[in-house]
């Protein structure tokens, strides 16, 4: 059986040495890809362009509007004089945010009745939109403590005036500055696997298909599992290949930390390669030209990509759909490869998700040999 | 150019197309498929957030706030752990993002201070789903902080004067309720146009390449313009009808606002259409394999409109290098236009900046295509 399964690992890496724009593929778009993702897909919010109006003029309305110009998240581009003016930096967006304090703020604030700040939120993003908010109430409300600590001060709690205040400390594991590119860096190793290597297989044994040469093989004496798992091999070292090098990307460009086992992550590297393999060869077996092998995995990757929970919190999707994200070996490889990279956890915590995926390649194997068989029939 | 040969061009493109199910299936299935799975899937509206719990005082101010949480839409408590590293397994394991202990002299302290604190373990993983379950929970923290204050002032027969010295009144524009799926699906139809445009062109040169059917077109008195719009129209109007579909879903199915003018926004999608639809006929003939032609439209039309649009990621967050090079992606004019449309209720005038960047990069992608094909001709 090995006998027979060897040439055909030689015959892949062969063809893959004297295909120039192959290897060129293999190597640079996932490079940019990763260095693209890793830029731009973010929902971190560091600044926040303001735009402020104060009809006060009062010192307290003055101190209020310098707590947001002197907060690193605020970037004020423009002060303005009236309320259209504000009102036209958030309809140009010029402006994701516009804070006005209005005439009388000051007074109200010295009567002790809740002195308002109006604040316009551009709630185009919601999500940036929601940051920003917070931003804002947590300057305001420190604002508002100071404020009242100083008062209480002044009329030296007179009538014994308590102040009660519950503080909710932050403590963020695995990621103290909630750094929003230790969340998709690793994510996009995942992603970028998974399109890599179905398309990689499913091509390869398409093309074969296509140009004929499927019909020699087919009359030598090689059985079709055979052919599978000699497919399959030189696709799974590349596998492993496109993995290192994204992951060295990861480490040493995006500088993410690896606090895990690397053994744990190969192990689930090791699962997650087989079982998109298997989804590649399973989908070879039923499209026969590349253009067919091209849309339908454009169809079956796309779901995968947003099942997965590598942007898109799989908690706030519909009840229906996260049923659906349980048959997604990205799923399982993606709370992996963040898990290892981030928390460091071992195979102790992570073996549902390795379960999982080598159920997943089970089936899928087993399901791409038994179509292979009917395919040639 | 001769209208006559123009239209035959154009009805052997349909009938092709036409005679082709399958991919006149991925064009008219694509914008429902994406749409759902998008409009469902896409979701980054916090709601239910599991968390667990670790009450070290067991008293009944502790168990109060604990109350508070569990009334908040935003937490679903999962589990109430005896112990810490329970908590650290739950976290580990990703049960809970959110670990909410409350220390043992909790209540003594706010009775003898009148301050006291509450640590929030975040799952720092996942940053985005942090930072926004933070504030929730910050809110909750100080909606009970209110209370207590409250409920003690009452005691000692005093009004409310003084407890809250400012209050922020926030006001949403354009997304009043901050419904992500508000800004997504709008953003969904540059990508939905983008593919259905680039991939169906960029196989249509090609194909008549690899089939050699070329020669017989070249060999007929048929002028490069000609098999150009030709062959546009058809996917034109196409692209066209998939701008119908997903305008219905969009705002039929997922309710999403639409406050501006159908005609603004059948203006700007021609004109984005034209320029997708040009980069797919642009590399078709150039690269003249389908697969070839149709892999590489993939790559310079789905990432770069996914990525860098602004789509879902806010351009002005990302750094200013990468903020420049979004300057030449054209799915960021059409990404600001449709939104803007979409949910500000735009016209014309005010989206003139982009629509004029669009113009722009049409007429050279246009002029760019023709001119590749006529020398290919030689």
């Amino acid at each position: 059986m090995f006998a027979r399964i060897r040439p055909i690992v030689i015959k892949e890496f062969l063809e893959l040495k004297r295909d120039k724009g192959a290897r060129f593929l293999l190597v640079v778009p996932p490079i940019i890809q990763m260095l693209l993702f890793g830029y731009a897909a973010s929902y971190e919010v560091y600044h926040v362009s303001t735009s402020v109006l104060d009809l006060d003029h009062s010192q307290e309305s003055r101190e209020l509007i310098s707590r947001f110009t002197s907060s690193s998240r605020f970037d004020v581009v423009k002060v303005a004089q009236s309320q259209y003016e504000i009102d036209e930096t958030i309809d140009t967006s010029a402006a994701a945010v516009a804070l006005v304090v209005h005439a009388g703020f000051a007074e109200l604030l010295r009567k002790g009745q809740a002195a308002p700040l109006q604040v316009i939120v551009d709630g185009t993003n919601s999500n940036t939109a929601l940051i920003a908010l917070g931003y804002v109430n947590t300057i305001a409300a420190g604002f508002a403590q100071d404020y009242l600590t100083d008062l209480t001060r002044r009329v030296q709690g007179a009538q014994g005036m308590r102040q009660v205040q519950v503080t909710l400390e932050q403590r963020p594991w695995f990621n103290p500055d909630l750094n929003g590119r230790w969340f998709f860096v690793p994510g996009v190793m995942g992603t970028l696997t998974l399109v890599m290597i179905v398309n990689l297989t499913a091509f390869a044994v398409v093309r074969e298909r296509e140009v004929g040469t499927l019909e020699q093989i087919m009359v030598s004496p090689i059985r079709p599992a055979e052919f599978i798992l000699g497919k399959t091999v030189p696709f799974f070292l590349i596998g492993l290949g496109e993995v290192a090098l994204v992951v060295a990307v990861g480490l040493l460009w995006f500088r993410v930390p690896f606090v895990g086992n690397p053994f744990v992550l190969l192990l689930g590297t090791a699962l997650f390669l087989l079982s998109t393999l298997a989804l590649g060869l399973l989908i070879s077996t039923v499209c026969s030209t590349q253009q067919q092998a091209f849309a339908t995995n454009f169809f079956v990757l796309n779901p995968f990509f947003i099942l997965s929970g590598f942007s898109f919190p799989i908690a706030s999707m519909p009840q229906v759909l996260q049923w659906f994200t349980y048959l997604n070996p990205l799923r399982y490889y993606l709370i992996v490869i963040r898990g290892t990279f981030l928390k460091g956890v071992g195979v102790n915590v992570l073996w549902p998700e390795f379960l999982a995926m080598a159920i997943i390649a089970a089936v899928l194997l087993t399901l791409s040999i038994l179509r292979f068989r009917k395919s040639l029939e | 150019m001769r209208w006559r040969r123009l239209k035959a061009i154009a009805v052997k493109e349909v009938l092709q197309t036409w005679r082709d199910p399958r991919s006149l299936m991925i064009a008219l299935l694509l914008p429902f498929t994406q749409m759902f799975l998008f409009g469902y899937g896409v979701n980054l509206d916090l709601q239910h957030l599991p968390i667990c719990t670790f009450d070290r005082e067991g008293s009944q101010l502790s168990q109060d706030l604990l109350k508070h949480f569990q009334a908040s839409l935003y937490f679903a408590i999962v589990h109430n752990v005896k112990a810490y590293p329970e908590i650290v397994a739950a976290i580990d394991r990703a049960d809970c993002r959110v670990g909410i202990v409350i220390p043992p002299d909790f209540s003594e302290r706010l009775n003898d201070s009148g301050t006291a604190s509450v640590q929030a373990i975040l799952d720092g993983t996942d940053d985005n789903t942090a930072n926004i379950a933070f504030g929730y929970a910050a809110s909750v923290v100080s909606g009970f902080s209110n209370d207590v204050q409250l409920s003690w002032l009452d005691r000692q027969g005093r009004t409310l004067q003084q407890v809250q010295p400012m209050t922020v009144q926030s006001r949403v524009w354009f997304n009043e309720d901050l419904v992500s799926r508000n800004f997504i699906i709008p953003g969904l139809v540059a990508v939905i146009m983008a593919l259905v445009g680039a991939q169906l062109t960029s196989l249509t040169v090609a194909r008549e390449w690899e089939r050699g059917t070329m020669e017989l077109l070249v060999s007929t008195p048929v002028q490069s313009s000609e098999v150009m719009f030709g062959k546009l129209i058809p996917y034109l109007m196409l692209g066209w009808l998939d701008a119908a579909f997903c305008l219905v879903i969009a705002v039929l199915w997922f309710e999403v606002p639409f406050r501006g003018t159908l005609l603004t926004l059948f203006l700007t999608t021609t004109l984005f259409l034209a320029v997708v639809l040009s980069i797919g006929y642009l590399l078709s003939v150039v690269i003249r394999s389908q697969v070839g032609a149709s892999q590489i439209a993939l790559v310079v039309t789905l990432l770069p409109t996914t990525l860098l649009s602004g789509y879902v990621f806010p351009i002005d967050q990302m750094p200013s290098f990468i903020q420049d090079v979004t300057y030449v992606i054209y799915s960021r004019y059409y990404v600001t236009i449709i939104k803007a449309i979409f949910l500000k209720g735009a016209g014309i005038s005010e989206l003139l900046m982009p629509i004029l960047f669009l113009v722009v990069y049409a007429v050279a992608v246009v002029a760019l295509a023709a001119r590749a094909f006529r020398k290919r001709l030689d």
